[in-house]
């Protein structure tokens, strides 16, 4: 139990400085702590990723960094998609499930690795900042 | 530290605009690949999101990620409410993960404009290489 709020802690944080979603934290988090098999850690996480995103917009929202009609139109086309995703790893085993997680894990940290080069070649710390420093100095 | 920017409504910082019907159909397609991203692995889709916002739709990064994160909370949604029709979702543990993690968002956007950004970025990529190596052999 204290494993699992000091995972939702983390995953906020994480969420909150490097705009990362939780969900590729608590998915791992789930199985290790609370020992979830793959398909219900999966589950689970997309409902503890719901409260993160909401309050996170609303941060976003007052410094009007969302595109509402967009994210509006975005989440609502994303229906189909996402009935067919769950449909789609209820249909793979565990094992499959997990090995292509650990892939997708793999696939973020290096996404965050480039984004992290590349800022430090865009920007010898002159006080402007790129709009990725900006942002991430706002937390999103 | 500069102040936050308040465009009027509909002001310059929208992004480009390829027609209305176009730029519906991108933004199906892109909810589309990032529903069916979330649900197969119980992640938002930010991933997938981001780059394609600024891909076809010429978002900047911090628009297109505030903007993500806004339609993360409808497809994470959408994608739970499927999951529990399967009986996967387990919602005291959600609540037990998803309640710390408000306080941790708002600690966390607290914090980034106190910690080295770069350092965290590179100490969370070891973290997540590290679950996965531990993910795959136990």
């Amino acid at each position: 139990m204290i494993g699992a709020i000091l995972l939702g802690l983390a995953g906020g944080v994480v969420a909150g400085v490097l705009g990362v979603g939780g969900g590729v934290l608590f998915v791992p988090g789930l199985v290790f702590f609370i020992g979830l098999d793959q398909h219900h850690a999966e589950a689970t996480s997309l409902l503890a990723i719901v409260p993160v995103a909401i309050v996170g917009t609303l941060r976003n929202d007052r410094y009007g960094n969302v595109c509402r009609q967009d994210a509006l139109v975005l989440g609502l086309l994303s229906v189909a998609g996402a009935a067919a995703g769950v449909a789609l790893a209820n249909l793979l085993s565990g094992r499959v499930l997990r090995d292509a997680f650990a892939a997708l894990m793999v696939l973020v940290a290096g996404q965050l690795v480039r984004r992290v080069l590349s800022e430090r070649r865009d920007s010898p710390d002159t006080g402007a900042g790129s709009s990725a420093q900006i942002a991430r100095s706002r937390g999103e | 530290m500069i102040g936050p920017p308040t465009p009027p409504a509909g002001a310059s910082v929208r992004p480009s605009r390829p027609g209305l019907d176009g730029r519906t159909l991108r933004l199906g397609a892109i909810g589309t690949l990032a529903g069916l991203f979330s649900g197969l692995f119980g992640v938002g889709g930010g991933t997938v999101i981001v780059p394609l916002l600024m891909l076809w739709l010429g978002y900047q990064e911090r628009m297109a990620t505030a903007t993500s994160l806004a339609a993360i909370a409808l497809i994470a949604a959408f994608a739970a409410a499927v999951g529990g029709l399967y009986g996967n979702v387990r919602v005291g543990d959600a609540a037990l993960v998803g309640i710390p993690a408000i306080a941790g968002v708002v600690l966390g956007a607290w914090l980034a404009q106190r910690l080295p950004g770069r350092a965290i970025a590179l100490m969370f990529s070891g973290v997540l290489v590290a679950s996965a190596v531990e993910l795959v052999l136990r």
